[in-house]
């Protein structure tokens, strides 16, 4: 045999299939079918990694998700998956896993200090040492954090890849234990649609290793022939290796699929995981009870471990993890594992908690001969990296006090067996209640919720053949509701087991040779490195409530979410509180169940997938001349096109210059368009917009601000009337979603019985702006209809050809400059770009960005909705009191007008700033300031919110919202720097260029 | 995550609709005509109950239409969906 602890048969592994893998850089071996650590155990490793505080010695305590401390950093580079629990990961051909948290190794680990020093680093310890003073905390953070740690993230970008998928189904079977797959074989044979979902690679759950029956077969027959069914019926779903997750609500259930997790080097072209959203009619959880441990002094050493865990490593795995072995309880199932342990070979001692066990153990210890201690306690456990020996002495009737002399024995394996607490993470994460069941001493579901059942020991129902019954009806009371109801006869007719688990008799915590208070170790939870002590502490303290207690000490806390904890940590918190555990109450369970990968969370939502991305028709040209973009909402807008060696403010000022000199051409189709129609759309803008409509002209556009019903402006642009009742409404690029749904709200909810149809139009058209002085030639040149002054004048629009392409040509402006902006179908929004830019060359057409737009339009003085407002600035704010109609008897925004808060003086004002040095470009969101001191706070007064150089100017200038704006034309303001600097500036109106209009009107 | 039924659709994934507060709550038919403290009722203040709450929602990856939900928001179970338009519900737990 090439594993030291292995058997030389039994179990589920294929011994045929030789597996070789690296622990901490040792090449070692196992078999197909162990998990790491079983592989480990079968090579006689038991110290795997260093707790998170203390840095003790920890081995493996379980078999399955719960482990709290066999916790390694698995494989290397970008694929390295830290905080991965050795008991889940399957073993494959090259596996590499290291131990965590210990420096230079596991086994000399000089973080191992902190053990010496416990006594001094209790609950609470960082809060009450480090707070003071409290600028040094970024400090302490620093070194605290490397000392107490879990494994390390990769640095590099995630290689893997991840699905998801959502599934609808009649039943959601979570967890395939023989109750599980009794429910799901029951729900499929009436004819529902039956999702099954095990977290374990093998289906059968805990009885896969007990020598229990079924029908009178042995148990992994039984799994084995209803696996085969279940997985021969089309009307069912079969997942291994998938955890859920969360259970939300109206039975909405995320699970994680392990797809290439267990397979060697990820060269499969599988996805690496992938995450199921499920939406099922019904849900029935079965996802069995974690064995808890016991809170004794010393209990956290390697080489101790859950007595139905080492049942598993034996049956499952065929390890046996030790050969003298003892078991401490305080329940009959324990007596089972011993049963195991002894026919293979082992030798095995039971200590007893309890004062009395029935004739029926009795004589199994007898037939097996057992050696018993019983009424006694494990006071203390030995040895350094590995348990060697334990003390144990007998306990008074009351379990308060020692009787006797202690005794000292020779073990390597101490398995614990503390009850059982059912698995309700799920359950209570559904919102169902829990109420604590003293038989078993532990939470069971209470109250459930719609459409749900609870079956196994899940549901704290420890009788096979009862809860078997019960997970029949189960799964026939779930097909039934959902509408399923062939008929299923009962097929369980007879289950046993050689030993059940009825009751256990719980001790908060077991004496030790030193007071528990008093440096012994009694661990309860063994990932965060939560003690006795630390719940003592926590209660003395004042943190009484179950929430503050486990802030407080953060048991609970850890990856593990408790799992083997919680109950412990309730149980002792009743014991010093004295009440009923039901009463200390438990804390709120939340997702996920078990760690999740948040790639699989994100799925293929990622890069450029993360958002959509919103592309014009002339993109392609943009990215063939050198444009820099800019994110606009989704869209992707060119910023600058900096030639050759341009920096950006060259690149914006020879734009800027070309623009206002010859012809420049901006890329507008990212502007929101909404086609209104309806005999009632003059009506209906009248509300919308500030200022009148009614008598607009076809074919005329007009500029309009839309305020919500704080009367604060929201969106603007121009709209244009293009018959009797049709209307092309632009809105800005960010905005044009939220004023799309602004409409629609108004004529779905308030004025149901207007005739208005809002539909958007963006995308449907490209929309191509061109201005400066020689505009007008240029565009004369590519169309045959008439384009002069007269006949489309400013705010007029037409219909006619360019470059033979169906055209709306708008007369609007938004530099100041003569300006046409050319709508044609987005399908030949390339063609007539191309064209123009071509016919363009002759005039030194300059494509110009954003940025240089933004310029020519700060230097007229025209705003930017989201820029230079920010919600909280009516029309009046804005000094754009002009296009607020008085006459109009409403419209949404008037009413709040009056508002006494809208109302009032010395609200904050557009104004604009000349810098009176005439060379700094104050930052855009600098603060104006009344008195300049040498230290914030400083009495503000206003920001700035668009801040330029004008190239046209030759100086900068700058809009701000200045309090009392307004009344303060020529007023000097200061505005101090981060760099220290104080700038200061002249308040002016804010247009800076071209005052009466003559260039856009000509 | 709910389920909820949209009037037009039928049952849909929550993640197809968004929430927009508080319905029956009509805007004033003459602004002009209101005082301070009643337009400041229309603009500001919501019942928030523990119990029953009558929603707007739209369906925006749908028909985008706006339509009412009555859901509990203690169990955030949903009692029913009507159309906009539609009387307010009696609940029982109003």
């Amino acid at each position: 045999m090439i594993n030291r602890n292995r058997l030389f048969s039994g179990g589920l592994i294929d011994r045929n299939i030789l597996i070789k893998f690296k622990f901490n850089g040792k090449p070692l071996q196992g078999y197909q079918g162990d998990t790491l650590a079983s592989a480990l155990l079968a090579n006689d490793i038991h110290l795997v990694g260093r707790s998170f505080k203390y840095h003790r010695p920890r081995g493996i305590l379980t078999s399955g998700s719960e482990e709290p401390n066999a916790l390694v950093q698995l494989g290397k580079g970008a694929e390295t998956e830290p905080n991965a629990r050795a008991t889940e990961i399957e073993l494959y051909d090259g596996l590499e896993a290291s131990s965590q948290n210990c420096w230079p190794s596991v086994n000399h680990d000089i973080g191992a200090l902190n053990n010496l020093f416990s006594r001094i680093l209790p609950a609470g310890f960082y809060y009450k040492t480090f707070m003071w003073p409290p600028s040094m905390w970024m400090f302490y953070e620093y070194f605290i954090r490397r000392a107490a740690g879990l494994g390390e993230a990769p640095k590099e970008k995630n290689p893997s890849r991840y699905e998801q998928k959502f599934f609808y189904c009649d039943v959601t079977v979570v967890g395939a234990g023989v109750n599980g797959l009794t429910a799901a074989l029951t729900a499929a044979r009436a004819g529902a649609s039956v999702l099954l979902v095990d977290e374990k690679p093998e289906l059968g759950g805990y009885l896969l290793n007990a020598k229990s029956r079924i029908n009178n077969l042995d148990t992994k027959k039984w799994i084995k022939d209803t696996v085969k069914e279940l997985m021969a019926l089309e009307n069912v779903t079969v997942l291994n290796r998938t955890a859920a997750t969360g259970y939300y609500d109206y039975n909405y259930v995320t699970a994680l699929q392990k797809i290439t997790n267990h397979l060697p080097n990820s060269l499969s072209k599988q996805p690496r995981e992938r995450f199921w959203r499920i939406r099922s009619k019904e849900v029935i959880l079965a996802q069995g009870a974690f064995e808890r441990p016991l809170v004794f002094s010393g209990n956290d050493r390697p080489g101790i471990m859950m007595a139905s865990s080492a049942q598993t490593y034996v049956n499952q795995y065929g390890v046996l993890p030790g050969n003298a072995v003892t078991l401490f309880t305080n329940n009959d199932h324990a007596y089972s594992v011993a049963v195991d342990l002894i026919s293979k070979g082992a030798k095995v001692i039971i200590v007893d908690i309890r004062s009395n066990i029935s004739e029926k153990i009795r004589k199994l210890c007898e037939q097996n001969k057992i050696e018993t201690y019983i009424s006694h306690a494990v006071i203390k456990t030995d040895g350094s990296k590995k348990i060697s020996s334990i003390t144990v002495q007998e306990l008074s009737e009351d379990k308060q006090s020692f009787v006797g002399e202690a005794v000292t024995i020779g073990t390597d394996l101490l398995l614990m067996s503390g009850g059982w607490n059912p698995a309700v993470q799920l359950f209570s994460q559904s919102r169902g209640k829990l109420k604590y069941d003293d038989q078993i001493s532990s939470f069971i579901p209470d109250v459930l919720v719609d459409n749900q059942a609870v079956i196994g020991s899940n549901n704290g129902d420890f009788n096979l053949k009862q809860s078997l019954m019960s997970s029949y009806e189960a799964g026939l009371g779930a097909a039934h509701r959902t509408g399923n109801k062939q008929e299923v006869e009962n097929f369980i007719n007879d289950a046993n087991e050689p030993i059940e688990f009825i009751t256990a008799e719980v001790v908060p915590y077991v004496l030790g040779s030193k007071p528990v208070t008093h440096g012994s170790k009694h661990f309860i939870d063994f990932q965060n490195d939560v003690t006795a002590a630390d719940i003592f502490l926590a209660q003395r303290e004042g943190y009484v409530s179950v929430e503050h207690t486990k802030r407080y000490t953060t048991t609970g806390m850890a990856t593990d979410q408790g799992k083997t904890s919680n109950v412990n940590a309730l149980a002792l918190m009743s014991h010093i509180q004295q009440k009923p555990v039901g009463d200390v109450g438990h804390t709120t369970f939340r997702p996920p169940y078990v760690p999740q990968t948040f790639g699989a969370i994100a799925g293929r939502n990622v890069d450029q997938y993360f958002d959509p991305q919103r592309l014009t028709a002339i993109h392609e040209w943009h990215i063939d001349n050198g444009a820099v973009f800019e994110d606009v909402g989704q869209w992707k807008r060119p910023y600058f096109y900096p030639k050759k060696v341009e920096t950006m403010t060259e690149a914006v000022n020879r734009e800027c210059i070309a623009a206002r000199a010859s012809v420049g051409i901006l890329d507008a189709s990212t502007l929101g368009k909404i086609d209104i129609q309806g005999p009632d759309a003059a009506k209906f803008l009248n509300l919308i917009y500030t200022n009148a409509w009614s008598k607009l002209e076809i074919g005329a556009c007009r500029y309009g601000l839309m305020c919500n019903e704080h009367g604060m402006v929201f969106d603007d642009g121009v709209t244009t009337r293009l018959g009797e009742n049709h209307y092309h409404m632009t809105t800005t690029t960010g905005g044009a979603a939220r004023v799309m749904s602004w409409l629609e709200e108004f004529l779905q909810t308030e004025w149901l019985d207007m005739k208005v149809y809002c539909t958007s139009v963006t995308e449907q058209w490209t929309v191509l702006s061109i201005c400066g002085p020689n505009s007008r030639k240029l565009l004369a040149s590519l169309t045959e209809d008439d384009i002069s002054n007269e006949e489309l004048p400013y705010m007029r629009m037409k219909e006619a050809k360019v470059c033979g392409v169906d055209a709306r040509i708008f007369r609007i402006s938004f530099t100041g400059e003569l300006s046409f902006e050319i709508n044609v179908s987005a399908r030949y929004g390339r063609y007539v770009w191309d064209k123009v830019i071509e016919a363009g060359k002759k005039f030194n057409i300059t494509p110009y960005g954003t940025e240089t737009m933004h310029v020519l339009r700060a230097e007229k003085g025209f705003i930017i909705v989201g820029q230079d407002t920010d919600g909280s600035a009516t029309p009046s704010d804005l000094n754009m009191d002009w296009i607020v109609s008085k006459k109009k008897e409403d419209f949404l925004g008037k009413r709040s007008f009056l508002r006494p808060d809208t109302a009032k003086n010395g609200r904050k004002q557009l104004v604009g700033l000349l810098i009176n040095d005439k060379k700094t470009v104050v930052p855009e969101g600098s603060h104006i300031v009344e008195e300049v001191s040498k230290q914030p706070p400083m009495k503000m007064e206003g920001h700035i919110t668009s801040s330029y150089f004008s190239p046209t100017l030759g100086h900068p200038i700058a809009m701000a919202m200045l309090k009392n704006g307004k009344a303060r034309n020529g007023d000097l303001v200061k505005i101090p720097l981060m760099n220290g600097k104080v700038v200061e500036a002249t308040v002016t109106e804010n247009v800076f260029y071209d005052k009466a209009g003559a260039r856009q009107n000509d | 995550m709910f389920v909820i039924k949209c009037p037009y659709c039928g049952e849909r994934d929550q993640t197809e609709f968004s929430c927009h507060g508080e319905s029956h709550i009509a805007r004033p038919e003459n602004p002009n005509e209101v005082g301070d403290v009643e337009w400041g009722k229309y603009l500001f203040f919501r019942s928030n109950p523990k119990g029953m709450h009558y929603e707007r929602w739209t369906h925006d990856h749908g028909c985008r239409r706006w339509f009412n939900v009555q859901r509990h928001t203690v169990t955030d179970k949903i009692m029913q969906t009507y159309k906009m338009g539609q009387p307010k519900p009696k609940g029982i737990n109003d």
